[in-house]
């Protein structure tokens, strides 16, 4: 069982894939000879060929745009927007066609296609290279919104997404790329989607994040459960939407206060929608209002000022001990 | 260093066969068998009855809002005439006639427009892409079309419609040019009808034409006159022929009119002369057509009528259609439904049931069963 970091970890899981599946094929901008800006595609076109290995000209539409009709036609895209800061220009063919061609075509057609896209902080980047912009594709009905949080995640989730038949946009948080390496399995696995996991069991508060903020999360809930004694338990949501609305509702439903920690800005944000799943299905359990640590509700902080914004182990603290006081 | 010229210095052809005076080049007229003949003029005949039928139709508040392509039907004809039936068609929303040609039920299209998503559902076998209302965003899913099927080794040839305003959407350019790189078997046509709603042609581009546009992409972009079928199947049949040879893709720019409205929603006596609409109409397609198939004796007896009643027991079974089944619109959101929609699809279900005589209304939802009462508190606190 090697060690990978999540960089090399969804490698893995698009050559495995790409074996596996002749209509399987790679496109976007650098993803060929460089390997993507990330080296996430490294070394597929060596393997599989510029055919399959497409770098396309530098026009987020037109990537987007094609691989639909490629997929149209039966093949399974995997699109890589190079940061998710500048898949405005491909939201149009995301939410006009992607999403609706199988209600469109009353399931004559769908979209099996991946569309894989860097977000998030914590790599002193410029504006549009920093955003996290999940809760646009979550709020879209047709399509599947995926994070993982670290190598064994990403690698599994990915090999799902190729094989799900919706449309998938999956999210790869910047900051942990290179973060860490996890034991990844010599065989090739996959995760189902819209299914969220435990990452640590508690019964008095349950902070829910993903990606890059579920290590926050798993760390303050070490800090609470040292400094504090009280027993956290992690939700890693992995997939945004559709929404693991039961995990969410059952773990609350034990511990009685929930914490919602995300990159994105708070308003309008998953955290909202977290909230009130919370309150449909496990109101008479809530022992306390469930908060969100979030963004801040600016466009762009500036690397400077990112710290201050993304959520961090001392934000999710202070959040978690106010639920756990009220 | 001195001022150089380089190589792309270049030129943009205009063909015209049969000229709205009726005048024919013969050395330029195709040998089309006179069963092709009769087949072009009754697509065209068809499109425009039905054309002038929905646009009753929709009057009458039978189907919703649609956009007429009365003026056009060579240009959708003589192009569509050029596919096999494994070759694909991508439509915009103007493109009834053309449809059809592909074998469209008249009743489907009418349903698309009475608002069923039905309507949009082409047959198992069919290599049609339903209508794509925002423009020009198809243009890449015909260029996507074209690389899958010369990366699957098929030798079908993709052709995409919209209209002269959709060559200012980026889409357009990023389509023309991923074709150009990838030299993919698609075909590009633009019906050049003068007006996109209110803004003339002249307000969309400074391009002397439409059809030039291809050459920035290295591709061969070719005008013809909109209104001579026999010119727009030349072209389009020489298009399809070197796309389906392996020499990548054309554009197409066919010079027509729309000599109806942009859709039912609209009013041109706002943005343009009625001296216009009369010179466009002495330059009908039909007129033209007819009267070559006059002369070579090809036009058939009472096929009008033939037509009017096949458009008619269309509009029958159309309207024998029973109300939509609203619990229908879940069906194909996912290919599985997730629990979120399952869950919304019973709450529908519930509404439906608690007053089966009424169309939902959206102020009269039924709370769900598991909505606790206010006292009901069951927590430690």
């Amino acid at each position: 069982m090697p060690k990978l970091n999540m960089v090399k970890a969804l490698n893995t899981a698009l050559f495995e894939e790409m074996a596996r599946d002749p209509d399987v094929l790679v496109l976007g901008e650098d993803v060929g000879v460089d390997g993507g800006v990330f080296r996430v595609t490294d070394d597929l076109q060596r393997k599989f060929g510029s055919q399959r290995v497409i770098d396309s000209p530098l026009a987020e539409a037109g990537i987007i745009g094609t691989a639909v009709g490629m997929a149209l036609y039966g093949l399974k895209p995997i699109c890589e927007i190079q940061f998710s800061g500048f898949a405005f220009q491909c939201f149009h063919q995301i939410e006009n066609h992607a999403a609706r061609y199988r209600s469109r075509s009353q399931g004559r057609f769908h979209c099996q296609m991946v569309i894989r896209m860097p977000y998030g902080g914590g790599v002193r980047a410029l504006e549009h290279h920093t955003e996290s912009e999940e809760q646009f594709y979550a709020h879209i009905p047709g399509l599947k919104m995926v994070i993982p949080s670290g190598p064994r995640t990403a690698r599994a989730l990915l090999a799902a997404a190729i094989r799900d038949p919706d449309p998938v946009i999956f999210f790869e948080a910047k900051a942990l790329y290179h973060a860490a390496k996890e034991d990844v399995p010599d065989e090739s696995e996959t995760l189902p989607l819209g299914r969220a996991q435990v990452a640590r069991e508690g019964g008095d508060l349950t902070l829910i994040a993903y990606g890059a903020m579920l290590r926050v999360a798993l760390e303050a809930a070490d800090v609470l459960q040292t400094e504090d004694g009280a027993s956290v338990e992690v939700l890693d949501l992995l997939t945004i939407s559709p929404l693991d609305r039961a995990t969410l509702v059952a773990s609350v439903a034990k511990t009685g206060r929930a914490v919602v920690v995300h990159e994105a800005p708070r308003s309008f944000g998953p955290g909202a929608e977290i909230a009130a799943s919370i309150m449909d299905g496990a109101f008479l359990s809530l022992e306390a209002p469930v908060r969100r640590v979030t963004a801040y509700d600016v466009a762009f902080a500036g690397f400077a000022r990112e710290k201050a914004t993304v959520p961090d182990v001392p934000r999710v603290v202070a959040a978690a001990r106010e639920t756990l006081a009220f | 260093m001195p001022r150089t010229l380089l190589e792309p210095r270049f030129q943009v052809e205009h063909l015209s066969i049969l000229d709205s005076e009726g005048t024919l080049d013969t050395a330029l007229e195709p040998k089309l068998a006179p069963d092709e003949l009769r087949a072009l003029w009754r697509a065209m005949l068809l499109g425009r009855r039905l054309d002038e039928r929905m646009v009753r139709l929709q009057r009458q508040g039978r189907i919703g809002t649609f956009a007429p392509l009365k003026g056009q039907e060579a240009s959708q004809i003589g192009s569509v005439a050029a596919l096999r039936t494994t070759d694909w068609m991508v439509p915009s929303f103007r493109e009834t006639a053309a449809m059809i040609w592909r074998g469209w039920p008249i009743e489907r299209l009418l349903l698309f427009f009475a608002g069923y998503l039905e309507g949009g559902q082409p047959a198992p076998a069919q290599h049609d892409l339903p209508v794509t209302i925002p423009v020009a965003t198809q243009l890449p899913h015909a260029v996507g079309l074209a690389y899958a099927a010369q990366y699957r080794g098929d030798d079908a040839v993709v052709m995409v419609y919209f209209g002269d305003g959709a060559t200012s959407e980026g889409d357009f350019h990023e389509a023309l040019n991923f074709a150009g790189v990838w030299q993919v078997p698609v075909v590009f046509v633009c019906q050049n009808n003068q007006w996109a709603i209110s803004v003339p042609l002249k307000k969309q581009t400074h391009s002397r034409t439409l059809a030039q546009k291809a050459h920035a992409y290295g591709v061969p972009g070719l005008q013809v006159d909109g209104n001579d079928v026999l010119a727009v199947r030349v072209a389009a049949g020489e298009a399809v022929a070197r796309a389906r040879a392996g020499q990548g893709p054309t554009l197409l720019e066919c010079i027509t009119y729309r000599l109806g409205v942009h859709t039912t929603a609209d009013d041109p006596t706002k943005y343009r002369s009625e001296e216009e609409v009369a010179a466009w109409e002495r330059k009908d397609p039909l007129t033209r057509f007819r009267a070559y198939l006059e002369g070579r004796g090809l036009l058939e007896a009472g096929l009008e009528e033939t037509l009017d009643a096949e458009i008619a027991e269309a509009v029958r079974r159309f309207e024998a259609t029973p109300p939509a089944d609203a619990l229908a619109m879940f069906d194909h959101v996912y290919a599985e439904p997730p629990a979120h929609l399952v869950a919304q699809r019973e709450e529908l279900a519930r509404r439906l049931a608690a007053n089966p005589a009424a169309p939902p209304a959206d102020s009269d939802a039924v709370p769900p069963d598991a909505t606790p009462m206010r006292g009901q508190r069951l927590t430690r606190r």
